[in-house]
């Protein structure tokens, strides 16, 4: 039987009062009703036509649109005059307006100054066409270059994270943005079906392929150039190659190696307290985070151990009295913040994790001064709630301890700097977090803590 | 010599291009261009002009005198009763009766509902038309929707989809029994409405046998006139392929260059003599080596032939296994305006057809393109001298690209002749035109189809080339008349896309009324007519051994066809988008497909074919059975960014050639 596809028909029909309007403005006063239903039908029918042989000239141009050009050849077909003056590719410029009960498209023509055009210099001539040629396809894979559309979807990268028994041979992964688009859409999804339908069976469990990550040399010598430029001496070069971790479509194949020498780096470089590398490998994870076609999730368990050591760990340089590690700090914890803003879920729970975290080290008495700095800026930059509920109720009991080393006898002067830095950044979280600032013509109220003038 | 020039419309306008002084001087240049075609008698055009359904024109005198054939009416309130008594009967009938018998259901609506609006039921058309409309086919869609918008005798006239309907019985296979089921009811219920449509406007095939399935029939249907009669595809069709002209090889000095280049010279022997063996034996369904009378070799024909041998031992053997490299050349800022696309054979030069008119060349060599020297220049060339050829090249007009300017309307078709003197555009304002790549100018421009023409491509041998347009014909041409030398009359619709056999002597047209027709070039017969695709066939390929054909159309559907046997032998589904482009591979093991949903894609015809020699009953009755194999046969998707794949070409060594504009949303 036939399909039930409902067929869209379109019964539009040009009004009568229509051609009562055109033909007033013709200069034919009186239109009777009969003559102008006949002739709104009759215009019906042949704008259908036209619109009709329009489409074809669309499907030979191969396009997807339907062009003013394509009506003109349409016209042109029946030996119509074609309608001159609509060039415009990408605009019809009729207007909307309506009154009166009345809705009206016009064609709005505005008196233009002939010597304004005349002295208004030539616009750019638009560039020409030209021939570009990259490689679709060597001997079978996509390689992964600009020319290319990103190689892996961020949808089909998570796919194959959490659907491990979907195969992804190439042709099969049109179940991406294609999907929908026509009668075809049908077949993948019946595949899919297929596939896990023994599995319900408790037929025998297909397991993912253990699939062989290897890199192709040319991958390899890019993860070598990258890596060297990112920690190496020249920061133009680290610039670029950041810049590169950051846009490059074709990562997600070496986004592993990445993870790993971010997490590695961390361990190594925080046991031998050098700063600058911990710098640099924290603006790798920022420039991962970047990549928008780039799906970290899988890499979560490596990365952010990595970020947090380079938050609350104890020693971060050789001279912590002089270097500023409380930088790599804050800008660590805004790379939490954002891990935790981008990737935590209900289930996986990531921002409560790490609030715990730095709640439990900040609370416990003999947490040094660097580690309380990380673990405050972290839970400041979580957000006005958590500053809310977790900094400013222990603020008091935190001034006393600043205000005991600041006041007290001086015990070192790595803990002074500590507890400097702890008040200043306590002072700043706090404002953030308080209460809003009441307009200045009320002055009934006392002054927020960020208002206060600093100590130092 | 010089008095055949003068009968010759071509020369005439070469002359006028330019002007060369010396009688002499003149000889050498066109022997250089390679214009002589002293041998070649051409088709004549007097002995046929194969009409088929008629030469459909606007105007036809008949127009009235078809459509009169609607007067007889009945009581147009008991049309819906007609109709939809006989739904009852068949939705009624026995499972295998039903799914032949709901084949009448389309023409006889479209008829019943034109019968009422011919005798001007204007309101009971409407209401018959939104009752039923919903029982039909999707794939009637598009005809649908024209019929819906034509609801008053004066609209039918112009109407050429509904002309056709009138013109061409609707044609529909329905084995016997169904057959005698449908008559016996008919004359039961003495429903002669219905029963004078079925005897007067439908053609029923009927076959002995079980009654095909709806799977089968489904397969088959979906063009704007019903399925092909079995009798349309019984002629003898010749697929195979010509012999190769034995070329006398300069064996030794070709061995030595093999040395060069590969320093494996053992390898390389072999090979050459296998391939040399091939062409001698005489395939048994090729057709005489004279049935078409084909232009001799050139001395730069027998040099580019014996060029394509040695690439091709350098060939990559394709399959599942090892799949081309494909590399794409991107049109930038076309801006929309990329509507036609051709490589050269030997992948030296790109052209491409802009809707802004003009047709643009590229090399994609370091070899530039020069264009040969003016008149005056020329002569003072010592013609005596051995780099002649070289010398009458003007090095100042060395570029990249050239643009030729002529046409005044999109050009939606262009090709390269063989030996890569001569190029072909077709254009929306109705012409042809030959180019010269030596001087970059227009030679001809044919004059026959008065309205768009869509398609031309030039005969694998050149000297001959195909053309079809807006009004429904294909014309086959030679380069030198200036009248088409057959006319190919017989699709409902706009002729979309031509395609010669690789034995120059068929011609496959594609068409929008969604069937695809192979004419034989020498008598202009219709010897195939292929049905089931559901929307205007885009894009036509031939295997490279002749025997296939492969089609694709905007249902994002490539059909695959048996020529010699005439049926359907595949069908690939995955596009989601109209398929422009189709190629095989050079030695047939893939083919490859390039559509608008921005993806080329790979499938397997080995495996397609290979599945095929088995069944002899198909042949026999001609009902198919397809594999539902797709998936399997698809060994590669490749997506492009954002840009709708128009042209596709294998290189000699098996590379593929994709192209297109790129188009940002």
């Amino acid at each position: 039987m036939a399909e039930e596809k409902k067929l869209k028909l379109s019964h539009t029909l040009l009004p009568a009062e229509s051609m009562k309007v055109m033909a007033e403005a013709m200069g034919i006063a009186q239109v009777p009703e009969e003559t102008s239903q006949l002739l709104a039908d009759e215009v019906s029918y042949r704008i259908k036509e036209i619109a009709q042989d329009a489409l074809k000239f669309m499907h030979m141009g191969k396009r997807r649109k339907l062009t003013t050009g394509d009506v003109d050849y349409a016209l042109k077909l029946k030996n119509v005059e074609p309608l001159y003056g609509f060039h415009a590719q990408e605009f019809i410029p009729f207007r909307y307006a309506s009154g009166g009960g009345r809705e009206l498209y016009f064609y709005e023509e505005k008196e233009v100054d002939l010597s304004d055009i005349i002295n208004t210099p030539l616009p750019r001539v638009p560039l020409d066409v030209c021939l570009k040629a990259h490689w679709l396809s060597i001997e079978g894979t996509q390689p992964a270059i600009p020319e290319n559309p990103p190689p892996a979807p961020k949808e089909q990268q998570k796919a194959e994270a959490t659907e491990p028994l979907k195969s992804t041979k190439p042709g099969q992964e049109e179940n991406g943005p294609l999907k929908g688009q026509g009668q075809s859409a049908a077949a993948p999804d019946g595949k899919g079906k297929e596939k896990k339908a023994p599995v319900l069976e408790g037929a025998p469990l297909k397991l993912k392929p253990r699939s062989i990550h290897e890199l192709s040399v040319e991958q390899q010598l890019y993860y070598k150039e990258i890596t060297e430029a990112c920690v190496g001496s020249c920061e133009a070069k680290r610039a670029e190659a950041l810049q590169s971790i950051a846009t490059d479509p074709g990562l997600y194949q070496m986004l592993p190696r990445f993870s790993t020498f971010i997490s590695e780096g961390v361990r190594v470089n925080v046991v031998q307290n050098n700063l600058a590398l911990l710098i640099y490998l924290m603006r790798m994870v920022k420039a991962l985070m970047d990549n928008p076609t780039l799906y970290l999730e899988k890499y979560l368990h490596e990365l952010i151990p990595a970020v947090m050591t380079c938050i609350v760990s104890r020693q971060l340089c050789l001279r912590p009295d002089v270097d500023n590690h409380w930088a790599l700090r804050d800008f660590a914890a805004r790379l939490i913040a954002q891990i935790c803003k981008n990737f935590s879920t209900t289930t996986n729970n990531i921002q409560s994790r790490i609030t715990k975290t730095f709640t439990k080290s900040w609370v416990d008495e003999k947490t040094p001064w660097t580690t309380r700095y990380g673990s405050i800026a972290g839970l400041a930059e979580l957000g006005h709630d958590v500053i809310k509920t977790l900094i400013l109720p222990r603020l008091q009991v935190e001034g006393e301890r600043v205000r005991g080393i600041v006041e007290g006898p001086v015990v070192s002067n790595i803990d002074k700097i500590g507890a400097d830095h702890v008040q200043s950044l306590l002072l700043v979280s706090a404002g953030e977090g308080g209460p809003p600032r009441p307009p200045p013509s009320t002055l009934s109220c006392p002054p927020p803590p960020a208002a206060a003038p600093p100590s130092r | 010599m010089g008095i055949q020039y003068l009968h010759n419309p071509f020369h005439s306008v070469l002359s006028m291009c330019i002007t060369i002084t010396r009688q002499t001087l003149a000889i050498i240049y066109l022997q250089a261009l390679s214009f002589i075609y002293t041998d070649v008698i051409p088709l004549v055009y007097l002995d046929t002009f194969a009409v088929g359904g008629g030469v459909p024109v606007e105007d036809q005198p008949d127009v009235s005198a078809v459509l009169s054939a609607y007067k007889q009416q009945g009581d147009p309130a008991l049309y819906e009763e007609y109709y939809s008594g006989l739904k009852h009967f068949i939705e009624c009938a026995l499972d295998c009766h039903r799914a032949e018998l709901s084949q009448l259901f389309y023409p006889l609506f479209v008829h019943m509902y034109l019968e009422l609006v011919y005798n001007q039921h204007e309101n009971e058309a409407k209401s018959f038309f939104e009752k039923f409309h919903g029982d039909q086919e999707c794939y009637y869609q598009d005809d649908l929707r024209v019929l819906s918008s034509l609801t008053k005798k004066e609209h039918m006239k112009g109407n050429e989809t509904m002309l056709d309907f009138r013109t061409s019985k609707f044609v529909l296979r329905i084995s016997r029994d169904s057959y005698q089921l449908l008559k016996r009811h008919l004359q039961e219920k003495q429903n002669n409405q219905i029963w004078n449509i079925v005897q007067e406007h439908l053609y029923i095939d009927i076959f002995d046998g079980m009654p095909r399935s709806k799977q089968q029939i489904d397969a088959m249907v979906g063009s704007l006139a019903g399925e092909a009669k079995r009798e349309a595809n019984k002629a003898k069709v010749f697929f195979g392929l010509l012999k190769e002209p034995e070329i006398e090889v300069p064996l030794d000095d070709e061995d030595e260059e093999g040395e060069n280049e590969e320093g494996k010279p053992k390898k390389k022997k072999p090979k050459r003599e296998s391939m040399g063996s091939k062409s001698k034996k005489q395939d048994p369904n090729a057709p005489p080596q004279t049935r078409i009378p084909l232009p001799e070799l050139k001395d730069s024909d027998k040099l580019d032939k014996i060029m394509n041998m040695k690439e091709a031992t350098k060939r990559v053997r394709l399959g599942p296994e090892c799949l081309p490299s494909i590399c794409f050349y991107t049109f930038l800022n076309a801006y929309q305006g990329l509507t036609a696309v051709d490589v050269t054979d030997d992948s030296s030069m790109i052209v491409g057809g802009f809707a802004d008119s003009t047709v643009r060349v590229w090399s994609v060599t370091p070899k530039k393109l020069r264009s040969v020297k003016s008149a005056a220049d020329l002569s003072l060339i010592d013609k005596e001298s051995d780099d002649v050829l070289e010398r009458i090249m003007d090095e100042k007009t060395a570029s990249e690209l050239k643009i030729l300017y002529g046409h005044s309307g999109p050009v939606y078709g262009t090709s390269f002749s063989p030996d890569r003197n001569y190029l072909l555009s077709c254009s929306e304002d109705g012409t042809v035109r030959l180019w010269s790549l030596q001087t970059f100018t227009c030679l001809v421009g044919y004059k026959g189809h008065n309205y768009p023409v869509w398609d031309t491509q030039f005969s694998p041998y050149g000297y001959y080339f195909v053309s079809g347009g807006h009004d429904r014909v294909a014309r086959l041409w030679a380069t030198d008349h200036y009248q088409p030398l057959r006319i190919f009359a017989g699709h409902l619709a706009d002729v979309t896309c031509t395609r010669f056999h690789p034995n120059s002597n068929y011609i496959a047209t594609g068409s929008a009324d969604r069937t695809v027709r192979l004419w034989d070039v020498l008598n202009g017969n219709c010897v195939r007519i292929f049905t089931g695709h559901k929307g205007p066939i885009h894009s036509l390929a031939f295997s490279p051994n002749g025997r296939f054909l492969a089609t694709g159309a905007t249902d994002g559907r490539v059909l695959l066809w048996d020529i010699g046997h005439g049926l359907m032998v595949g069908e690939l589904k995955g596009h989601t988008d109209t398929v422009y482009a189709l190629r095989f591979s050079r030695d047939g093991e893939i083919l490859a497909s390039g559509s608008m949903d921005n993806t080329v894609r790979l499938w397997d015809a080995v495996k397609v074919f290979e599945d095929l020699e088995t069944d002899d009953f198909t042949t026999a009755t001609g009902h198919i059975n397809l594999p539902e194999n797709s998936q399997d046969l698809l060994l590669g998707t490749y997506m492009t960014k954002s840009t709708p794949v128009i042209h596709l070409h294998f290189t000699r060594r098996n590379l593929l050639l994709a192209s297109g504009a790129y188009s940002p949303q």
